[in-house]
């Protein structure tokens, strides 16, 4: 047993702790979620590179949500979405333990919303080389390039909404792609419905994104969709100097504003 | 809608204003007289902080060729912060528009104030000019199409 491992299994028989979520092996080399009751079930978690989905959208899921006294298992995305949720009032001080992990692979325990804070400070926030290139690649094409580009992509999108499930950041219980009175995205999912719904999508999280880029992982037709959210982070970035995951008591940027706000368009 | 019988492309635009400030400044342009082109259908709202982005993808869908988006000057607000609400969301917008490939020169943005009659004509003179020399949304206008296709199917 490995000290994750041992660590979850103390906290389960100690009996102070009730359910861990964390990952464990999945299929072809992959990390899946896993939820643990029982300390004999601890040896399944495991914490490597595999583990780089973001699970904090399982937090308030309704069927944990009233589970008291939850450990989870927690990447850098993680993090940085418990603080956004925390900022959001989504999830709530003292109401679970986060177990992170030092460069060194100690294991971290955040117990409260201040310590996590404190920690996601040491954390890179940004995007990364590989994602930095992607965008740059996009910026430098023609607009006509850029379009096709994306209208070559949004042709393919089924709205299967599983980016929007896999997005911390998308809880509302009700959400304007479910809204038919007026029907805001089309049911059927053909290019100019899907480019409304991604255009939405981004728009609804500009500066609330941490560009953990989950939703582009989770889309079965790998749209690079985790691209358009990105673009609203860091626009939201560089005009409003917000970040989102830094701060517990950040204010959304779009859900504030500074009079000398300065834009070069309006006439 | 007027076309003066040459083959010339005429846009049709809409106007999203606020009650406010720029339904009651074009208001004062037709009181004054003053003409200016009749491509464009004003639409009041309550405030540009009532504007969402929604709005002006399902106009983009309906065919607009163009939009203006107008509303009270910074500090002159009915609502006190509605439009610096609207101004943070449409420097995000803009730029998203931008990144997958549409062309941010289809919509105008300006300040119109109760009195400014006149700059509302010349916003919307100058602005019904560059969507003319824009030419139609072709591209958007495709995508139209294959999803009326689909839909009736
Ligand atoms: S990258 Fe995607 S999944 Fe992650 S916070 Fe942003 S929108 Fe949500
Ligand atoms: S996951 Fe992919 S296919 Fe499904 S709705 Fe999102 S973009 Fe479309």
């Amino acid at each position: 047993m490995n000290n994750l491992q041992q660590k979850a299994q103390q906290l389960l028989e100690s009996g102070n702790y009730g359910l861990i979520v964390g990952y464990e092996k999945g299929t072809s080399g992959k990390a899946r979620p896993v939820f643990i009751r029982k300390a004999e079930h601890a040896s399944k978690l495991i914490f490597d590179e595999s583990c780089d989905q973001n699970i904090a959208v399982y937090l308030y899921r309704q069927e944990i949500k009233h589970d008291k006294k939850k450990v989870i298992v927690a990447n850098h995305h993680t993090l940085k979405s418990i603080v956004e949720l925390a900022a959001e009032n989504q999830v709530f001080d003292g109401d679970f333990m986060v177990l992170a992990f030092a460069e060194n692979g100690d294991i971290i325990e955040l117990n409260t919303f201040k310590e996590i804070e404190k920690h996601v400070a040491t954390l890179y926030h940004g995007l990364t080389e590989a994602e930095a290139a992607m965008m740059k690649k996009i910026e430098d094409m023609s607009l006509e390039d850029r379009w096709a580009f994306w209208e070559n992509e949004f042709s393919k999108c089924i709205k299967c909404y599983a980016c929007r499930a896999s997005c911390p950041m998308c809880y509302c219980p009700t959400c304007t792609v479910e809204i038919n009175q007026p029907q805001w995205i089309s049911v059927p999912s053909h290019t100019l419905g899907n480019l409304e719904w991604h255009v939405m999508r981004a728009m609804h999280l500009a500066g609330r994104c941490v560009t953990c880029g989950q939703c582009g992982k989770a889309c079965p037709l790998e749209l690079p969709i985790q691209l358009l959210t990105y673009k609203v982070a860091l626009d939201s970035k560089q005009f409003f100097d917000s970040v989102a995951g830094t701060s517990i008591c950040a204010d959304n940027a779009l859900a504030i504003y500074k009079p000398e706000d300065h834009e070069n368009f309006i006439r | 809608m007027e076309t003066n019988n040459t083959n010339s492309f005429e846009p049709k635009v809409v106007a999203f204003v606020c009650n406010w400030c720029t339904y009651a400044g074009a208001d004062l342009t037709g009181t004054s007289r003053i003409k200016y082109a009749t491509n464009v259908k004003i639409i009041r709202f309550p405030c540009t902080g009532r504007i969402d982005f929604m709005l002006l993808m399902k106009a983009f869908a309906n065919g607009a060729d163009g939009i203006i988006i107008s509303g009270c000057h910074p500090n002159d607000c009915h609502y006190t912060s509605g439009n610096f609400h609207a101004r943070r969301r449409w420097m995000i917008f803009r730029n998203l528009l931008d990144f997958i490939g549409m062309d941010v020169n289809r919509i105008v943005f300006s300040w119109v104030s109760a009195a400014e009659g006149a700059k509302w004509a010349e916003v919307v003179n100058e602005s019904v000019d560059q969507f003319r020399q824009l030419g139609p949304a072709t591209a958007y206008q495709k995508l139209i199409k294959n999803s009326e296709f689909q839909e009736v199917e």
